[in-house]
């Protein structure tokens, strides 16, 4: 099978500064793939170099199977839509959805027709006479996003193109585009930093960290199995809490207490015993009358209380180590109170002390 | 002591004072006055003296205004001041140096902005390096190659010459030493640094994104240089404009080497005409004259304001 | 899943020579390469070369002399009180056009009215030629009908100011219309520079009762040292190309008085007809200017590449 993105060793450089390693991604005919990553680990140095808008060091790029390594922007199949929107100012709505189109000499009534198509999708029919001067900021990213659509192009590249948004239009606008997305059934590669945007929009996640991909999977996976210590961190928030122990003969354990886990998935079935970090999402963490289900029990000592309205945030005390609880709305807990929590092991995450992998 | 009361009333860079008649602030406005009047002194004693007939000037005071105001020396200086045994007036040199301006202005702003773009966008290797050269190539006195490019400037003449006889034996001898042709290709070379740094620095602050799209949309160097950049940066083109006008209207050196008597520019004539020995000093009609070639950087400068000061700043920043 | 190696190549398969990288861009760019390997570069080094001849009339590239022009140059009169112009001139109009163009960016900066109108007076002059602001001046230093006799007449009858006959003081005269036209500038520029400086250390320097003059002194110039140092080579560079203003104002009088360098290279290149003394006075004019510029070029990039 052909892959609609089919990304070979890539490497990148800005001098002597290396960017992108050896990176290899393949992306699937219509799939919907984030790139999330902190700042600076080289998402839109990728996204760039699938667009050609940088010359790589190293390696191959293909798009629907040919090779276009060292071909024009342009002449790729790709649609690209910015963070700052990039709309051409001097130009009307319309003459900046045109634009592409009469640099590839499309033939007059073939632009009008695919304008009038774009602007009727995106819903940006009466603006098209107006300059991007006088328009909204979702207005302006649906014109971007209408700029890469007339183009009829296999593969969208989104660089944060919500994020100059301000969160109310950001959610309204995500949305539309998931729609949008499910519509068109094209290939879009989207970069973010946004977490909520990328569980909520991908098909599958690449986490990337120093120019290279720690896990690429579903949303899903990457939420529930990551597969080192860092994506762990990286997702969900607030983030998981981490308690450094031992695993021994299929028991973690940390200080005096042996915590037994049954029912936790292990990567390899025979894993041996060694150093090693627990990882428990706030957010799996059940108190009040479940505790008496959960296999694994603690009491913990409350440090300080967020409520936060939808729900309440717990900074406790487990033993030695910190932990973060994350209750209901209603919880009524109390500086220095002790309270019984309870942590499903299959939930939970165990991971290498040395290597950082998941076990 | 007084000196924190002084500043608690007036204070620093606070809100603009109410109270105007601060001591400090008959001292500021004082100096300030005393200051306009010095820089204003001598364009008041051009235009006063352009005005006056010469036994006025003769008896009179220079800073007097005129008794007996009268336009004969403005229209001498115009059309029948001489130099030498020429008396044509400033009038040919004007028409001159509008000659030399309109081309070169063209010219160096086109090639210059063209530059500044390539090296905001398109940088290839060693683009900065001949930048860098450029830049510090602005600092080397036009004294060290001033001869050399005389010299490039006739055998690239007989040069073309040549090429031209080569398709048509009668063709006559095209010189570029000593025509008008020449100092625009000297004003061209010499605008060069400045020019292509105002332009690249303007280039450079448009966001990248805008030129990524471009490219997307499949527009090329020139697509993106005509349709994108162009449209957009008319405000960068009138301070190259104001400062290439001025610079080169004002002008004497080049004027002096690369051209001959009949196509001196203005600043040239004017010399000739105020410093010529030859009969009695006409100072009411020197002024004229004087007044007269400063008439259009006076006129460009009180009409653009502040993109003279932004192009002359521009100077300033750094690359 | 094996990554499938379809075979298929595209027109971008093959890595375009680097030569024909970015072809239009490096096109474009001729005029600026040509202009700073064969101009700056080329003719430079022609005339550094061509001092170490016996040109005359016509450039004698095959006459090596060694550096015969250059101590020629040195016992010539003429070049040495050129050069002492330059030096009395060059220092003076450095120093007070920093200091006028200071206190004026000062003035101006107290938030005061009409700072447009000011700003536009004290900077006109700058839009001049310096043939204009020379005759100007001539005309007002002239000493029968100028400010001299007017002060004469305001009742000081020996009063006497005549940089225009006076080998003396001459220098001064063409320093007085120098300052005039170009210290709009400095202050122009140092303005922009004063501009910049965050607001905030003016408040700390009100809350603590810091008095204005100190604050200039001890905090906003030390601050604006990348200004003052912008401003410094501007000028510097500047000076050494002074020719048009004395041209205009004294014709480089009375006698030889006020001769300048830039005005002695295009003498000896164009009307005495001794090439080989142009050129190497006019090296002698690109060694001064690389005395101003290198230590600035090292402080300002050199720095910068090791760090
Ligand atoms: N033109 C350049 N020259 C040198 N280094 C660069 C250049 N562009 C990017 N870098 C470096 O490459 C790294 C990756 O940059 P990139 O823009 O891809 O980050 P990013 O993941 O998109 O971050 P962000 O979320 O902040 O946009 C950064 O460390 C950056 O400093
Ligand atoms: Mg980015």
């Amino acid at each position: 099978m052909t892959y609609s993105v089919e990304i070979k060793q890539l490497d990148l450089a800005f001098g002597s500064v290396k960017v992108l390693q050896g990176l290899d991604l393949n992306i699937n005919e219509g799939e919907f793939l984030v790139l999330l990553g902190s700042s600076g680990c080289g998402k839109s140095t990728l996204l760039n170099c699938i667009a050609g808008l940088l010359e790589i060091t190293d390696g191959q790029i293909y798009i629907k199977g040919e090779n276009v390594t060292w071909a024009e922007p342009s002449e790729r199949g790709i649609g690209m839509v910015f963070q700052s929107y990039a709309l051409y100012p001097q130009m009307t709505v319309k003459g900046n959805l045109s634009f592409g189109l009469k640099n590839a000499k499309v033939p007059k009534d073939e632009i009008e027709k695919r304008v009038a198509r774009a602007a009727e999708i995106l819903q940006i029919g009466p603006l098209l006479d107006r300059k991007p001067g006088a328009l909204s900021g979702g207005q302006r990213q649906r014109v971007a996003i209408g700029r890469a659509l007339v183009r009829d192009v296999d593969v969208f590249l989104f660089d944060e193109p919500l994020s100059n948004l301000d969160a109310k239009l950001r959610v309204d606008l995500r949305v539309e585009l998931k729609r949008l997305h499910n519509q068109l059934e094209n290939t879009m590669i989207y970069v973010t930093h946004d977490q909520i945007e990328a569980m909520t929009l991908a098909d599958r996640i690449a986490i990337m960290k120093g120019g290279q991909i720690m896990q690429l999977a579903s949303p899903d996976e990457i939420y529930n199995r990551p597969r080192n210590l860092y994506v762990a961190d990286f997702i969900g928030s607030p983030s998981m809490n981490f308690i450094e122990g031992h695993l021994e003969g299929g028991n973690f354990k940390v200080d005096d207490m042996v915590l037994p886990m049954d029912g936790y998935e292990f990567v390899a079935p025979q894993t041996a015993d060694r150093p090693a970090t627990i990882g428990i999402r706030p957010e799996h963490v059940v108190t009040g009358e479940l505790v008496r289900n959960t296999p694994l029990k603690f009491s913990v000592d409350i440090d300080l209380v967020e409520p936060m309205g939808s729900d309440t945030l717990v900074y406790a005390q487990l033993g030695r180590h910190p932990f973060r609880i994350r209750m209901d709305g209603q919880a009524r807990v109390n500086v220095g109170e002790t309270i019984e929590i309870g942590v499903d092991p299959s939930r939970a995450s165990l991971f290498d002390k040395a290597t950082e992998d998941r076990l | 002591m007084v000196d924190a009361t002084v500043n608690a009333q007036s204070g620093p860079r606070g809100p603009k004072p109410k109270r105007v008649m601060s001591s400090t602030n008959i001292i500021i406005y004082g100096t300030l006055f005393v200051v306009c009047l010095y820089y204003l002194l001598p364009l008041y004693v051009m235009i006063v003296t352009s005005l006056k007939g010469m036994p006025e000037i003769r008896l009179g005071n220079i800073f007097g205004p005129p008794v007996e105001v009268t336009f004969e020396p403005w229209v001498k200086a115009w059309s029948e001041a001489c130099t030498g045994i020429n008396c044509e007036g400033l009038s040919r040199g004007f028409w001159n140096s509008v000659w030399i301006l309109v081309p070169s202005v063209i010219i160096s702003i086109a090639i210059a902005s063209v530059n500044g773009y390539a090296l905001a966008n398109w940088r290839f290797k060693g683009s900065e390096v001949f930048f860098t050269i450029l830049i510090f190539g602005a600092f080397i006195p036009y004294q060290v190659m001033i001869y050399p490019i005389v010299i490039i400037l006739r055998e690239s003449g007989e040069g073309i010459t040549w090429f031209l006889r080569l398709f048509n034996e009668d063709a006559s001898a095209f010189r570029l030493m000593g025509s008008l042709s020449g100092l625009v290709i000297v004003h061209t070379i010499f605008g060069m640094p400045i020019l292509t740094l105002l332009f690249r620095n303007y280039f450079t602050s448009v966001p990248e994104e805008l030129f990524k799209a471009a490219r997307v949309d499949g527009a090329g160097f020139w697509g993106i240089y005509f349709r994108i950049m162009l449209p957009m940066s008319l405000p960068i083109f009138v301070v190259a404009m104001i400062l290439q006008v001025t610079g080169i209207w004002n002008d004497f050196l080049f004027g002096v080497i690369y051209t001959k008597p009949e196509t001196y520019p203005m600043t040239v004539q004017l010399n000739n005409i105020v410093n010529s020995v030859q009969g009695v000093k006409e100072y009411n009609v020197n002024m004229a004259a004087t007044l007269l070639t400063g008439l259009v950087p006076l006129i460009i400068y009180f009409a653009s304001g502040k993109l003279f000061v932004r192009g002359i700043a521009a100077g300033a920043v750094k690359g | 899943m094996a990554v499938t190696d379809t075979g298929q190549t595209g027109a971008g398969a093959k890595k375009p020579s680097p030569l024909f990288k970015n072809l239009t861009a490096k096109i474009a760019a001729i005029p600026m390469i040509m202009t700073a390997l064969v101009v700056f570069i080329g003719c430079t080094l022609w005339t550094i070369y061509h001092s170490f001849t016996k040109s005359r009339l016509l450039p004698a590239p095959d006459r090596w002399v060694g550096l015969e022009n250059y101590e020629r140059l040195w016992s010539e009169n003429r070049w040495i009180v050129s050069i002492e112009n330059l030096a009395i001139y060059g220092a003076c109009s450095l120093i007070l056009s920093l200091v006028i163009g200071f206190i004026l960016a000062a003035l101006l900066d107290r938030k005061i009215r009409f700072e447009n109108t000011i700003r536009t007076i004290i900077l006109y002059p700058f839009a001049l030629s310096f043939v204009v602001t020379g005759l100007v001046w001539q005309w007002i230093l002239n000493p029968q009908l100028g400010l001299q006799n007017v002060v004469r007449g305001w009742g000081w009858e020996t009063f006497t100011f005549d940089p225009i006959n006076n080998a003396d003081i001459v220098i001064y005269g063409i320093l007085i219309a120098g300052i005039w036209q170009g210290s709009g500038f400095v202050m122009v520029l140092l303005l922009a520079g004063m501009r910049g400086i965050d607001e905030d250390v003016w408040k700390a320097s009100r809350v603590e009762g810091i008095p204005a003059w100190k604050t200039y002194i001890f905090i906003v110039i030390p601050m604006m040292r990348p200004v003052f140092v912008t401003a410094l080579v501007i000028i510097s560079a500047g000076i050494i190309k002074v020719y048009d203003l004395v041209v205009a104002q004294t014709s480089g009088g009375p006698g030889i008085a006020s001769e300048v360098p830039a005005k002695y290279v295009i003498e000896k290149m164009f009307t005495s007809q001794n090439l080989g003394l142009g050129f190497a006075a006019s090296t002698m004019m690109l060694l001064s200017v690389l005395v101003v510029l290198i230590p600035w070029a090292y402080l300002e990039f050199g720095g910068k590449k090791n760090g």
